[in-house]
Parts: C-alpha cells; sequence; structure tokens
C-alpha cells in the first residue's frame, strides 16, 4: 500500500511544526513520501492533504510543478545525466546516447527490472566535473562512456549503496530540535504534538498570505 | 593582474572537516556572530551598507538596500537563497557542501540586523549532499547556543529552518522561491511590489539573500565594511566566486578579488582556467549565466566587475564563465539555452511560454539542417515580442525576468555567428558535425 507509514506520520507531524503555516510543509512531505516508496503514490498524496488541511488535488498540482517528485513509478536509481550547457560542451549528448544503449531505455524510461530510470536534466551545478550525472541526486562526474558502465555496474552489485540510497531518500540527517527561540518549552519539548500551533508565537498566523495582491 | 587579496568566503573549504562544527570553530566559526551581537543591529546594518555588497545571486543589488526596504512590522523574516539553478553556476553548491557553518552564521547576522525571529535556508532539493551538511550544521548550531533562543548568551534569538526545494529553476526568482516556501507551485508574484522587504513570505515583510551574500557577512563584521569595500573597485566591492566552466582546461571555482582580474585572467592563467581546452582559439564566452549575453574574444581584457560588464552590453549576473572555443557549434549552444528556459518557463506569460517553445523549436530545425534563411528574422522577431528591442538590459514583457533572459543567447548567436546560422541553413546540416545529436528530441 501507498500509505504513509506510522513513522513517517511521526516525522511529518514535527515537519509541520516547523513552519508558521502547515502548507509550507508540502515539499518536505512529499519528499518524506518519496523516501517512503520512491515516488508520490496516490494514497500518500491523499495522506499528505489530510495532514495539511488541503485536498489531493492541491497537492497532486503542486507536486506536479517539480521534477523532483515523481507522481509515476521510477526504478530504484534515478540517473540523471546533465545535458546543460557546461555538460554539452563535455560531450554530454554523446554520454547520454551511451546511456541509452547500455540501459536498453530512451530518456523517460525505466528498465524492465526496474533497477534504472534514466533522465536528462537540466544544469545540476556540477559544471566543474562535466559531463555530470546524479543517481538518486548523489553526483557523479566527470564521467565518459567507460566510467558510466562501470557506475551502473557498481549500483547493480549494491556496492555504491552508503554513497547512493534508494531513490526518494533526499536528507538521511534528521533535524534534531523542534523550534525553540520564541517558545517557552525546553529543547525538543513538544513540537510534534502542537503542529500548526507553533506558528502562534511567531506572528505569521492564517491570514498573512491573503494580504498579498 | 591576478591581486593577492585572500579568500573570504572560501577561505576554509579546502580543510579537512570544514562542513563541520568542529572544523568551523577551529578556523574562526561564529566569531563574527560574536561580534554582531556585541553591537547594535543598526550599526551591524551600517558596515553592511559601508561594505557595498552587491548581492551575489544574479541580480547584483546592494545587500544592504534591499535590507534597508523592510516595511516596519511585528514580523520579519529572513531567507536565504540556495536554490541555486541557473547553469552553469556551482558556486553555492561549493559553500553549502563545504562551509554551511558559514552560511548559518551569516544568517544569524543577517536576521539580527534586520530583527527577524525566523530564518529560511532554502536549499535546492538536487542538493543531497548539500541538504545533509546544511541540516546537521543546522543541528549542531542549536546545540552549540548559535541557534535557538538567547544566542551565544545575548537577548537574540532565532530558529532557522533547512528546507528542500523539489527541482524548479523558477524557484531561484525570490518571488517564486517565497510561493514554494509557502507550499505552492512556484509561480513569480505580479509586481509591485517589486521587493519581498513589503510584502513577502505569508504578506510579511521578508529578505531573501544569496548564499554567498551571507557567507559574507561573517568576515564583513569582523574586519569592518571599509576593509571589504577596499577590495575590489567602485561598486564592485570585495571578492567574488566566479564558476569557470565549458572549453577550459582547468573547469572550477575561483574566488577573486573582484574588478581587478580581467575575463583573460580568469580563462587563460595557469593558476586559474588554465586556458581553452588542447591549446583552441577561443570563439565566445559567456560572462555571468546562460541568461547573459555573450561576448567574443574582443571581450576579454574586462575586469571582472559588474559595471563595466553592464556597459558593455551583458552581465556578470551569477559569475559564471562558460568558454566556448572553435569546436563549439553556436547555433547548437543557443538552442540547448534556449531548451532550458522553454523546460523552466513557469508557463504564466505568454511571451515566455510559447516564445521559448517556438525558440527552442526553430533553432532546433536549423541546428539539424531543415532550417530556413528567414528562419533567422523569425527568431530575431520572437525575441523581440518577449523583450522589445532586443537591447540590454532588456524590456520586459512578462512578471519576471526569465522571459527577457531568453533573448540573450539567440541574439547573441545571430548578431555574432550569422554566417555560421546561414552555414547550417545552406549546407543542410551542423558543419561541426551530427555528434551527440542534440535536436534528436
Amino acid at each position: 500500500m501507498g500509505h504513509l507509514g506510522e513513522e513517517q506520520l511521526e516525522r511529518a507531524r514535527r515537519l509541520i511544526a516547523l513552519y508558521p503555516e502547515r502548507r509550507s510543509a508540502l515539499i518536505p512531505l512529499c519528499h518524506l513520501a518519496q523516501a517512503q516508496h520512491g515516488w508520490l503514490t496516490p494514497e500518500a498524496i491523499e495522506d499528505i492533504a489530510g495532514l495539511l488541511g488541503i485536498t489531493p488535488a492541491e497537492v497532486q498540482g503542486t507536486a506536479s510543478f517539480y521534477d523532483m517528485l515523481h507522481t509515476e513509478p521510477v526504478g530504484r536509481h534515478v540517473v540523471a545525466v546533465c545535458t546543460n550547457i557546461a555538460c554539452m560542451l563535455a560531450g554530454a549528448y554523446e554520454l547520454l546516447e551511451h546511456a541509452e544503449a547500455h540501459l536498453g531505455v530512451h530518456v523517460g524510461q525505466t528498465t524492465e527490472d526496474g533497477e534504472f530510470t534514466l533522465e536528462e536534466s537540466e544544469c545540476l551545478a556540477g559544471c566543474d566535473i562535466a559531463p555530470c550525472a546524479q543517481v538518486n541526486h548523489r553526483f557523479f562526474g566527470p564521467l565518459d562512456e567507460a566510467g558510466f558502465d562501470a557506475l551502473v555496474a557498481e549500483l547493480r552489485a549494491g556496492t555504491l549503496s552508503e554513497v547512493v540510497p534508494p531513490h526518494g531518500v533526499l536528507c538521511r540527517v534528521e533535524r534534531a530540535v523542534g523550534l525553540l527561540a520564541h517558545r517557552q518549552e525546553g529543547p525538543g519539548d513538544g513540537a510534534a504534538e502542537e503542529g500548526g500551533a507553533g506558528g502562534e508565537g511567531l506572528g505569521g498566523g492564517p491570514g498573512g498570505g491573503g494580504a498579498r495582491p | 593582474m591576478i591581486t593577492d587579496a585572500a579568500p573570504i568566503v572560501t577561505r576554509r573549504v579546502r580543510q579537512e572537516g570544514s562542513h563541520t562544527l568542529q572544523g568551523y570553530l577551529s578556523t574562526g566559526g561564529y566569531e563574527g556572530l560574536r561580534a554582531a551581537l556585541s553591537m547594535a543591529p543598526e550599526a551591524v546594518r551600517e558596515e553592511v551598507d559601508k561594505a557595498s555588497l552587491l548581492g551575489r545571486g544574479g541580480a547584483g543589488f546592494p545587500a544592504g538596500r534591499k535590507w534597508s526596504m523592510l516595511r516596519k512590522s511585528p514580523t520579519t523574516y529572513l531567507v536565504v537563497n540556495g536554490d541555486e539553478s541557473e547553469p552553469a553556476t556551482f558556486k553555492d553548491r561549493l559553500l553549502i557542501e563545504h562551509d554551511p557553518h558559514q552560511i548559518i552564521e551569516g544568517a544569524v547576522i543577517a536576521a539580527y540586523a534586520i530583527g527577524a525571529r525566523q530564518a529560511f535556508v532554502f536549499c535546492r532539493g538536487e542538493f543531497a549532499l548539500g541538504l545533509e551538511r546544511l541540516q546537521q550544521a543546522c543541528n549542531d548550531a542549536y546545540a552549540y547556543g548559535a541557534l535557538g533562543p538567547r544566542i551565544l548568551g545575548s537577548e537574540f534569538s532565532l530558529d532557522l529552518v533547512v528546507h528542500p526545494g523539489a527541482g524548479a529553476y523558477i524557484c531561484g526568482e525570490e518571488t517564486a522561491l517565497l510561493e514554494s516556501l509557502e507550499g505552492k507551485r512556484g509561480f513569480p508574484r505580479i509586481k509591485p511590489p517589486y521587493f519581498p522587504a513589503a510584502i513577502g513570505l505569508y504578506g510579511e515583510p521578508t529578505v531573501v539573500n544569496n548564499v554567498e551574500t551571507v557567507s559574507n557577512l561573517p568576515w564583513i563584521v569582523l574586519h569592518g565594511g571599509e576593509a571589504f569595500a577596499a577590495l575590489g573597485q567602485g561598486s564592485s566591492a570585495g571578492t567574488r566566486l566566479f564558476a569557470l566552466s565549458g572549453r577550459v582546461e582547468r573547469p572550477g571555482w575561483y574566488e577573486l578579488e573582484m574588478s581587478k582580474t580581467t575575463f583573460r585572467d580568469l580563462v587563460y592563467d595557469p593558476s586559474l582556467g588554465g586556458g581553452v581546452r588542447g591549446g583552441a582559439a577561443l570563439k565566445a564566452f559567456i560572462p555571468g549565466g546562460v541568461s547573459a549575453p555573450w561576448f567574443g574574444p574582443e571581450r576579454l581584457d574586462l575586469g571582472l566587475d559588474q559595471e563595466a560588464v553592464g556597459a558593455a552590453g551583458s552581465m556578470l549576473g551569477s559569475g559564471s564563465v562558460v568558454v566556448m572555443d572553435e569546436t563549439s557549434c553556436a547555433v547548437r549552444a543557443a538552442w540547448r539555452i534556449s531548451r532550458f528556459f522553454w523546460r523552466e518557463s513557469c508557463g504564466q506569460c505568454t511571451p515566455c511560454r510559447e516564445g521559448s517553445g517556438w525558440i527552442e523549436k526553430m533553432l532546433r530545425r536549423i541546428e539539424l539542417g531543415a532550417g530556413r534563411e528567414e528562419d533567422l528574422d523569425v527568431l530575431m522577431d520572437a525575441c523581440d515580442n518577449i523583450a522589445p528591442g532586443v537591447s540590454w538590459p532588456p524590456r520586459q514583457t512578462t512578471i519576471c525576468v526569465l522571459g527577457p533572459s531568453i533573448p540573450s543567447s539567440v541574439a547573441s548567436g545571430i548578431r555574432m555567428f550569422r554566417d555560421e546560422f546561414l552555414l547550417h541553413v545552406k549546407e543542410g546540416a551542423c558543419p561541426y558535425g551530427a555528434a551527440g545529436e542534440g535536436g534528436r528530441r
């Protein structure tokens, strides 16, 4: 099932408590859901909507705007080859064609075994290691054809699992404390239970966003 | 000339463990914050004004003036823009991955100066390592007392949240960033208000400062604004982190004193770019990110100076310099850049949404050898519809500056390399060969 697990729900509540307005947690919650399932399942979208007090369509409509949020299943490894100007000048399109041939898929497709989804990416800010690629948002480069094949072999063999967690796992460092600065509670105290109430002390309460033209 | 000015924002990035609290503290970390907290907030603002620190994100707006425009309100937010996505720009990633505490220290100083009680660092989502290091730094800063209640024993309290993006170039535009931070699509907001200082996050006055901008603050507070302004020249004060890429021997980041160093130094000096790859001839270069018009080799002796580059018809922008050499196809470069804007246009404004797509298609057709001579005029006309006059700085028909950035590379390519465009048409093929068939999709 694609619903958020108990642990994820608990983490979601802690994330929501960090923001003056609940909806600000939308993208962090989408990342949280992707970390569990590898992609944004319809069930997770429903859960996120429930947590934020908005409709699933609003979550879907926002998530679909962003390249990193996948509303359809992807492989365990999303290989994103950058072809923007700096990488292109270093042979990125040749590398991408090689990647297609080597993996046996076109850009946007997933290998039959579900291991690899190949993407053509916009600039990843790895121009000093051009041509570069990211696997689940971890950098590799400069990559030539042999380097690409070796990378794929290592990913298949699982020898890079420390560096490259399964797709969707973005930040493995958890936030250690809730909001502290303008509360009476001590460190780590009660932030999760309070949910959106954290906003009150910060003065960014409901209606703030409505002031905009 | 390359001056011997000591690096400011990159002074510790090469050291082992520079991203850890221990590494940071052992190299003078949080001393700038201590100094700032012993000053009145207005005194901190004064030093930043004296420093003439220009925003390092791309627009180059004076940081001190941005702060001074804040509307008075009980709630003020600071947002650090770490959504670095301008193609060929990779300097903020360096700072995020290798000196996250410097960003946090700078953010606390900025928040103290403007009276913000909550800060956010919006970090580009694709920077997984950066996000992990920033979050760890944030956790450690809380434990150390540099974040949270009564920071370093002072009366000042601040919470900071590291917020991950999710992949959208447009979120680097500050009002789109705020929309995204509010959990919405990254749609830039209608102007006016021109600055979030009036109406920002949740409708409250907000300062949005770039990662590199705030990374300069600890040094400025410790050494004084005048010492910072003494570096560089005129309005281009201090040092700046330049990202060099493309057809050079030594692509990478270089922190250089502004104005004093030229593009020629950056590209050719053995300690910097080391020359064009394989000794080839330089054909053109982009002086400040792909939103900037291109320069030919005759501009190599310009200084890395915001005003000088502006006066010459382009911009220093995000500080990213891309070198094309005699093996680089101008049509292909212009096509790939327009493809980027087409993919990243948020779709709100017709000139940008439609213009980028048509320009991309026509450039692809020319690159594939199916173009027509009159396409060049149609392309320039399409550019004119997006940014009337196709001049620099561009006029604007759209909500944000993504639209007017589209014509930069198209018009540069056609104006500088018209014969090369026509050769594609005449020969019915790219004269540089079909290697890496860029236009196949």
